[in-house]
Formats: C-alpha cells, sequence, structure tokens
C-alpha cells in the first residue's frame, strides 16, 4: 500500500503550517538575546516602530498578558531576565516578512549582562537528582551491591562516554499561523506533532479555555521530537496576532531552530559493569550527568535502559542534572534510550572483551526471565532471537574477534553489534468512525509527521472493517476531532489505532457509526513490561591514513510485534538507523563557551548523513504475536532504529582500528589523535 | 536582508564601470545570497555577471581558458578538461552537491568566503567581517580552521575544492578592472590574513575575473583527494592536489596544494622542493611534508589536521607513484 497522502505530496498541493492561503496576513520576526545571562534593561523599538510597513513591536517594555503560570520557555517577555542567548526577548511585526524582519534588526536592545555558564561537566557543584526523568521514571534506582558485585567479578570496566548537543532538525522548519476571531476564538495552523495537546498548552499558555482554540496541522514535514510540544513560535504567532488585529504568520530560520525549539542534551555517563567467569553480570551501573536551563527542568531519562536490558543481582541507575544558562532540552529522537543505549552497548562491547567472551554471546547469557528493575513479566522479548537471526545473516560467526587485524589497503575492517530496545507503550485517545455514501470516514486528531500514520490507520481501519483500504478515509492533524496523544514515544500507531479499532468494532454493530474512548480500556491494561527490542550489525572502514570511517554495511533487525505496514516500517527503521549513523559519525552542536548559545547553526555545518554515506542497509523483522499490547499486537518503531546503531559503529570501529572513542561523535580528528 | 538594487551587466567592462562602493558582483549566488540572507554580506546593489558571455571553456593553442561565468557542473563535465586535467574534474565534483554545482560558477567559486561559523554569525565578533571586532575562532570554534599561514587577527580557511587544484595546475587569473587588465597567477589570487584577514584575495575594488586559464598540464601522473567526515556536501578537513612526475627512479616534477588548512590553497612549495630530484620513497615524501608542515601552527583542536596532511601528502605522492 502506498501512502495516501503520497500524491498531494509528490505534486506540492500538500499544506503545511506556513502555506494556508489567508487574507490580510501579517509576519512577525522575532529579537534573540545576545548575552547568555543578565538583564534586558531597555528595549527601545522606536526606529523600528517608523519603518515602512510595520505594525507593532511587542517586548517586555509592555508585556503581552499572558497566564501566570506559562510554561518558562512560552512566557515570552514577562521578565527581564536572560536564561540564554538566542531566547526571544521581542518581536516585530509588519505586512511582510522582509520589513518584519528589517524592523526587528532594528529593535535596540540594552543589557545588563551577568557572567554564565554553559559547560556540563560531571563535576559541576550546581548537580543534583531530579526527582523524576522524562516523562515520569524515578531519577534513581538501586537493587543489589554494586560494589560487592563488582568486587567478586572475574572481570570488569569502568568507563566514561559522552555526547555531545545534538538538534532534531526536520526538514520543515518550525512555523505557525495565528488568526482570532470576534468572539476571542483563536486559529492556529501549526507545525505539530500533536494538536491536541498543542491546543490545550497554548490555550493555558494564553489563559483561554480549550474550547476557544484550534490547531490545525495537516502535514508536518518531520519533527523527531522537536515539535512534540509546543514551541514559543506558536505562542509568538498567537500573541502578535491578538496586538495587531490581523493574522500573523511566523516562520523559524533554521538558525533560529537552533535556538529556541529544543535539542538533545549533551551527556556524561559512566559505566560500571562486571561479569564471572561465566559471563554473568555481577553488577551494573549507570549514572548520567546532562543539562536543563535555569527556566525548565527536563531531564532526559538516560540510564533507563540498564533497567530494562539485562540480568543482573545489582542494578544502579542514577541521573544528575545542572541547570546552566542554556535552552532548555527536550525530546529527540528516542530521548533517553538513543544515549543511553549508545553507552551501555558500548560498555557490553568493552566488557565482552574484557571476558574474552563474544558481544553476542554475552548478551544471549545476560537475557533476563523478568524485566530486571521492576520484576515484571515481559509481554514479549525477543532480544535473543534478533541477535542470533542478525548474526547469522551478518556472516558474525566468521567473525575474528582480535581487534586491528583486517586491511583493505589503508581502510582497516572491522564488525561491531549492539542491542536495541524501546517500550512499547499506548496512552488514552479517541476516534470516531462514520459511514457516508458507502464510504468509511475515520476521525482522530493523530499527526502524520512523515511517519505515514494516515496510511498505518487507514489500513488498521480497514482490516478491522474488512473493506478494502480505498474505501477509508482518515482525516487527522486537526484538534476539532477526537482528542488524540501526541506523536511521539513511538506510541501513535499503538495509541490512535486502538481508539480506531474501537470505533470501528462499534461502528460495525451499529451499522451507522462509532466512537471510541480507550481511556478505560488502557486503565485496565495487565501490568506487564513492553517493549520492543532489537540488534544492529555495523561493519565498518577506517582509514589509517585519514581517520575517516565509512559505514560499509548496517543490519537491523527488530522484534516490534505486529508489524502494521511493511513498507512504512522499513522507512522508519532505515530512517533511525541512517540518524543513528549520523549521530555516531558526524552530529554535533557546538556550544559557545565564550558568548552562550550554540555555534555551527544550520545544515552546512550541523552534518546529517548523505545519501553517500549510507552504503548497503538491510532491515528485517521477527514475527511477533503479541495479544498483550494493542488490538493490532503492535508496538511503537518510530524510535527503535535509532537505538543501538551508534554503539554497533563505534563498536566497529573498536574491532578495526583498536580503539574505543568514547566521546560522540567519532570523527576523523579523534582517530587520528587517538592512533597516528 | 538589506533592500539592495540589481542590474545586469551588458558586458564585462559595463559591469566594471558599474563598480563602486556598495556594489558587488553575483555570479551564480550560491554563496552570496546565502550571507546577504545571513547579513554578512549587505551590498546596496548587485551588478549580475553570471549572464556576460564568459561561459566558454576554448582551447588556446596549448592552454585553455575557462570563462568566468562556466557553471561547476559544466567545468567538471567539459571532455577538453577531463581528459587533460582530470584533477581539476575530481577537485569540482568533489565540491558542493550537484544542485549547487549546477548554479556556481568559476570566478564565485574562487570568491566564495570562509565558511567559519564566527564570520557567518552578525551577532558574534570576527576581524574578516568587522575589521577590529577579534576573532573569537582562536580560542573557541576552530575545529575546521587553519593550521598554516594563520595571524593572531584570523584562522579562516579558504573552502574551495576547484582553487586547490587551479593552485597545483599553475593557472592564471585573468582580471579587468578600472585600473585595467591583468593576469595573477595562482595561488597567488589568495591572500593570507595578516593583520587585514578581511581582505580575501588581492583583487582591487571593481576587480571582475573574466577566466582562468590553464597552461598544459604538467608530465605526470595526478590526484585530487578529500577528506571529511561526511561522504558528501561537505568541506575539506584537508584536501590535496598533488602532481607527479617520475623518471628513472627519480622525481622529475612535483606539485603538492593544499586546501583547508590555510587562508589561501597551500602550495607546499618547501615540500615540492625537497622532493624534486631525488628518490620517489615513502621516506622521502615524509621527510618533505614534515618540512612543509614544520611552520604549522595548530590551535587545540585542530591540531588532527597536521598529521592528516602529513599522511595524505605522503599517500597521495605514493599512489602517484609508478
Amino acid at each position: 500500500m502506498n501512502r495516501v497522502e503520497a500524491r498531494v505530496k509528490v505534486t506540492g498541493l500538500a499544506t503545511y503550517a506556513a502555506e494556508y492561503p489567508v487574507e490580510g496576513v501579517t509576519y512577525a520576526y522575532p529579537v534573540q538575546s545576545r548575552i547568555a545571562k543578565g538583564r534586558v534593561t531597555r528595549v527601545d523599538a522606536s526606529r523600528a516602530l517608523t519603518m515602512p510597513g510595520v505594525l507593532g513591536v511587542l517586548s517586555v517594555e509592555d508585556p503581552p498578558e499572558l497566564a501566570e503560570d506559562a510554561d518558562g520557555e512560552l512566557a515570552l517577555f514577562q521578565s527581564r531576565d536572560v536564561a540564554y542567548r538566542g531566547q526571544l526577548i521581542a518581536v516585530a511585526v509588519a505586512d511582510t516578512y522582509e520589513n518584519a524582519r528589517a524592523a526587528a534588526d532594528a529593535v535596540r536592545v540594552s543589557y545588563e549582562p551577568a557572567d554564565h555558564d554553559v559547560g556540563l561537566r560531571a563535576d559541576h557543584p550546581g548537580l543534583y537528582r531530579p526527582e523524576v526523568v522524562n516523562p515520569d521514571y524515578p531519577a534513581d534506582t538501586e537493587r543489589g551491591d554494586v560494589e560487592a558485585g563488582l568486587a567478586e567479578a572475574a572481570a570488569t570496566i569502568d568507563v566514561t562516554y559522552t555526547t555531545p548537543v545534538e538538534h532534531n532538525n526536520p526538514m520543515e522548519p518550525h512555523a505557525a499561523l495565528a488568526l482570532w476571531d470576534g468572539d476571542g476564538r483563536l486559529l492556529v495552523y501549526d507545525s505539530t506533532q500533536g494538536t491536541s495537546s498543542d491546543r490545550e498548552t497554548i490555550a493555558k499558555t494564553l489563559g483561554l479555555p480549550a474550547s476557544h482554540v484550534r490547531v490545525v496541522s495537516r502535514h508536518v514535514g518531520g519533527g523527531f521530537g522537536c515539535k512534540g510540544s509546543t514551541r514559543p513560535h506558536a505562542v509568538l504567532a498567537a500573541l502578535a496576532a491578538r496586538a495587531v488585529g490581523r493574522p500573523v504568520k511566523v516562520a523559524l530560520t533554521r538558525q533560529q531552530m537552533f535556538d529556541v525549539t529544543g535539542y538533545r542534551t549533551p551527556t556524561i555517563q559512566r559505566l560500571r559493569l562486571g561479569a564471572d567467569a561465566d559471563g554473568r553480570l555481577t553488577a551494573l551501573e549507570h549514572v548520567a550527568y546532562e543539562q536543563s536551563s535555569t527556566l525548565v527542568e527536563f531531564a532526559e531519562q538516560t540510564a533507563t535502559p540498564a533497567r530494562v536490558m539485562y540480568a543482573t543481582p545489582a542494578l544502579r541507575t542514577a541521573h544528575r542534572l545542572v541547570r546552566l544558562d542554556v535552552a532548555t532540552p527536550s525530546w529527540m529522537r528516542a530521548p533517553g534510550e538513543c544515549p543511553g543505549m549508545y553507552a551501555l552497548e558500548s560498555a557490553m562491547d568493552e566488557l565482552a572483551y574484557a571476558a574474552g567472551l563474544d558481544p553476542v554471546e554475552l548478551r544471549v547469557r545476560n537475557d533476563p526471565e523478568t524485566e530486571p528493575e521492576s520484576g515484571l513479566p515481559f509481554s514479549s522479548r525477543n532480544l535473543v532471537g534478533c541477535l542470533r537471526e542478525g548474526a547469522r545473516r551478518f556472516g558474525w560467526d566468521r567473525r575474528d574477534p582480535e581487534p586491528g587485524v583486517r586491511r583493505e589497503g589503508e581502510w582497516l575492517v572491522g564488525t561491531g553489534v549492539a542491542a536495541s530496545s524501546y517500550p512499547a507503550r499506548r496512552r488514552p485517545s479517541k476516534a470516531a468512525a462514520t459511514v457516508r455514501d458507502g464510504d468509511f470516514h475515520v476521525q482522530v486528531a493523530a499527526a502524520d509527521i512523515g511517519t505515514g500514520a494516515r496510511t498505518a490507520l487507514t489500513r488498521i481501519a480497514a482490516e478491522t472493517l474488512g473493506v478494502a483500504p480505498d474505501r477509508v478515509h482518515v482525516e487527522l492533524g486537526d484538534s476539532d476531532l477526537p482528542d488524540a496523544p501526541v506523536a511521539g514515544g513511538s506510541m501513535g500507531t499503538a495509541s490512535w489505532g486502538s481508539a480506531v479499532v474501537r470505533a470501528c468494532e462499534e461502528l460495525m454493530k451499529n451499522g451507522s457509526e462509532g466512537h471510541a474512548d480507550t481511556t478505560g480500556e488502557i486503565a485496565t491494561d495487565s501490568r506487564l513490561a513492553r517493549h520492543a527490542f532489537g540488534a544492529q550489525f555495523a561493519e565498518v572502514r577506517v582509514s589509517e591514513v585519514t581517520g575517516e570511517v565509512r559505514v560499509s554495511r548496517l543490519l537491523g533487525v527488530f522484534a516490534a510485534g505486529h508489524i502494521v505496514d511493511a513498507k512504512l516500517a522499513r522507512s522508519q527503521f532505515i530512517g533511525g538507523m541512517t540518524m543513528g549513523l549520523g549521530m555516531a559519525l558526524m552530529e554535533e552542536t557546538h556550544t559557545d563557551e565564550e558568548f552562550g548559545g550554540f555555534l555551527r547553526r544550520d545544515l552546512a555545518q550541523y552534518h546529517v548523513p548523505a545519501c553517500a554515506d549510507v552504503q548497503h542497509i538491510e532491515v528485517v523483522w521477527l514475527d511477533e504475536q503479541d495479544e498483550r499490547l494493542n488490538p493490532m499486537g503492535s508496538k511503537g518503531i518510530g524510535e527503535i532504529g535509532i537505538v543501538g546503531t551508534a554503539a554497533a559503529i563505534g563498536n566497529a570501529v573498536h574491532h578495526a582500528t583498536g580503539l574505543r572513542v568514547r566521546n560522540l561523535p567519532i570523527t576523523p580528528a579523534k582517530i587520528l589523535m587517538a592512533r597516528f | 536582508m538589506k533592500t539592495f538594487e540589481y542590474a545586469r551587466a551588458a558586458s564585462p567592462s559595463d559591469a566594471v564601470r558599474r563598480s563602486g562602493p556598495g556594489v558587488m558582483y553575483l555570479g551564480g549566488g550560491t554563496n552570496l545570497v546565502d550571507l546577504m540572507r545571513l547579513g554578512v554580506a549587505q551590498p546596496d546593489h548587485l551588478v549580475d555577471v553570471s549572464r556576460l558571455p564568459l561561459d566558454a571553456i576554448e582551447q588556446a593553442g596549448d592552454r585553455l581558458r575557462i570563462g568566468a561565468a562556466v557553471r561547476n557542473s559544466d567545468l567538471a563535465a567539459d571532455p577538453l578538461v577531463r581528459a587533460r586535467y582530470p584533477m581539476l574534474a575530481r577537485a569540482v565534483l568533489s565540491g558542493a552537491s550537484g544542485q549547487v554545482r549546477n548554479m556556481a560558477t568559476v570566478a564565485g567559486n574562487l570568491l566564495q568566503r570562509t565558511r567559519c561559523a564566527y564570520f557567518q554569525d552578525v551577532s558574534r565578533p570576527c576581524n574578516k567581517r568587522r575589521p577590529g571586532s577579534g576573532c573569537p575562532a582562536i580560542d573557541g570554534d576552530h575545529e575546521n580552521l587553519a593550521v598554516l599561514g594563520r595571524s593572531d587577527a584570523c584562522v579562516a580557511t579558504h573552502p574551495s575544492d576547484m582553487a586547490v587544484a587551479l593552485a597545483a595546475l599553475d593557472a592564471e587569473v585573468h582580471v579587468t578592472g578600472p585600473g585595467g587588465d591583468r593576469i595573477i597567477p595562482m595561488p597567488g589570487l589568495h591572500r593570507l590574513p595578516g593583520d587585514a584577514p578581511e581582505r580575501d584575495t588581492v583583487l582591487e575594488p571593481g576587480d571582475l575575473i573574466t577566466a582562468v586559464e590553464l597552461p598544459p598540464p604538467p608530465p605526470g601522473a595526478s590526484a585530487y583527494r578529500k577528506v571529511r567526515e561526511r561522504a558528501s556536501f561537505a568541506f575539506a578537513l584537508v584536501s590535496i592536489a598533488a602532481v607527479l612526475d617520475v623518471r628513472d627512479g627519480a622525481v622529475a616534477g612535483c606539485r603538492v596544494a593544499l586546501g583547508g588548512v590555510a587562508h589561501a590553497p597551500w602550495r607546499a612549495g618547501r615540500a615540492e622542493q625537497a622532493i624534486i630530484g631525488g628518490p620517489a620513497t615513502g621516506e622521502a615524501f615524509l621527510a618533505a611534508a614534515e618540512a612543509e608542515l614544520d611552520e604549522a601552527r595548530p590551535l587545540p583542536r585542530n591540531a588532527f589536521k597536521v598529521p592528516l596532511a602529513r599522511n595524505l601528502i605522503v599517500r597521495t605522492l605514493e599512489e602517484l607513484t609508478p
């Protein structure tokens, strides 16, 4: 089945947030802080206000009315305090984008700067233990005696890995178009991963009842987490439109996206592992150090995969956070699992070498009966199956574990493996299904951010109804539709699909329409550990002349329940693995220690993989029957593809060269300085 | 973006006549338009020279004359270039992307600006963009910046691949301007930053590049190699253009130019002199590379470029040795 919206996308007819034709539209362009910490003493808009086409300038000099408990990143122009460089501190509104930008440039801001601190360190005096980590896991867990486990181990490792600031970088920049009607109702065309939650947040921020706000987001050009929560551009558009009495469009530049739409926190992760003579873990400790802003606490759940992955009598996980003069980090491509599994799966490889065991075998030996931290049974767990199938397909049995001995000319060749894991959750959702003119119409405020959600839901509805997919029409991307959770956490299809199935089932009973709300159903879900698993294998070539790393083969084997649509699933897995390749070898945003904020804020400097970087990539999945997940028996696949890729590549680099590069990304600079 | 006026030049002399303060020539616009959007370049007038009849590649005796407005894609695909100067075709094809090369011109490629993060960000200081404001790259983000010929005022690199090959080929840049016509031999077009990093080249105000002329290809085998962490669409960490002519086991001719290491394409004259007349051996190449890089002054985060350039010189020359 092809994507149902394929034709409108390839013909350019799909309408994205910034593209809705609106009469009398005006444009807003933000002014950003040029200091990282301190106070705005004066915003002088006098010259800007005299410029052609300018309709107004909003700033802290005349703070727009907002809810008092608005989120710190959304409480625009409420305080003179500057929390980070790049923060939005004013906005100019004009009849054209160019005039708005020129006016924004003409706004004079005076500051009283203070000393800033933008550097994450594992010995930072400001580190503390957050109450919970994203979304609501305990920050620390401890079971058994880690020190004793390490003391009795036959092989131990104690290693520290770091990951840099990374940015989501969807293709479509964040944009919003806000229109108020005469009754004080607000319509926002927004680029968002969830219209229901976006409506709630915008309404709450503006102090409006949710019923007065509507968010429409029919097509979204990628999100990867940075459109999962309401971003300041949407509030900016609403405030500006209210102030000038005209519709206002805000389209962020790529550089502004780096500043105000979230990023992955840098991490410092210390892993201590011990194994007995048989390779069974005696202790596992994972401690993650991360940052957040002074405005909002966002604590990434980086060490949580260790609570899921391996059997061990002693397990300790901990998160420490420091609040710096930086923007607030947020969700990005498998928050928690992605950086955490990079470190854990790299450490497992190091332990395999320390214990003299094959890295696949080490993981197999430590596969747990029940979820290690919670003790809950797994709804299904096929990590061992993925490892075995991947090893067979990859030719792992022919692998000589000796590092640094295979060579093709100047290229050192190596292979590596890592496990993948991602929770299989679902959340309450509503949906409606009706029959009209012999066709079936399904409504749910889901979001299709390029994943193919519209297509997957069409298929789910058609299979439930027992009709051909072309008789099913799914409407999504509008908060006026039945409430639905955000496209995030790899739970979109599971959540929306559950509601769509129930609505379709009801329709079949009464023959005309069905309405579903899965809140009750989900509340009675049995207590089980629900996760998708996978295994990734990488082959790399590392030039001993240049330190360049090229990934010649990538294989992912996944066990993620019932796969709803093979073509969409393959794209998602490959996309995730490609992002993992980027994380391993190139993605990095530099923090500007001197001035604050970020450097390299464009796609010419922040490198994501090009087609030429992906030489051979293969994805397969195991057939997994798991009735206890949801009516489809599916596990989310949006994020597991990126989990483990960087570790597999890093482990392959070690196998090729004998070098452990423990600081991502693995660049020619690091290889050359370590080896040559 | 600042409002500007746009005009098409009718001829090279018309373009020069239109030159003056606040006037910039527009080629393919692949770099200049970006810089205008960033506020880095703020011309009052753009004089479009991309449609001037300077888009031919012509044989002139045993030389090759490449018009300044020839698009990068056309240059790389030209049969004469591919047959006689394959190193140049390779260098051009290693730069940017197909779409960018379709737009970018030869002169524009030579005159593109550094991609230093500070230069491209008007909210931060940069001596090249705002003379006297300082160079934060020296203590900051300089991983991709210069190790050779840098100054305390500027550590920017010139980003072109094509210019590196042209430097190795002894290309001549033909210029017309208010002061008349002149010929500038490569790599002399680009200058080192010294205490005037705002000047990338030796061109005077109003100068217009009309052509690049290549002398007959030097005897021997040639290669262009570019090192980057992303396999495509990335600027060079270090690149090399090299020619080696070995006769009876001895080096009769050698040319080496490096990219990504300096404010200009870096012709490794010291290495060339050390190699010419000697044996074509890895030891000789290594000694020559080390002699060349002796004057490198790396910064903490770009020190890798020194061993990288050394390895690249040695390996490339070894591969060119019959």
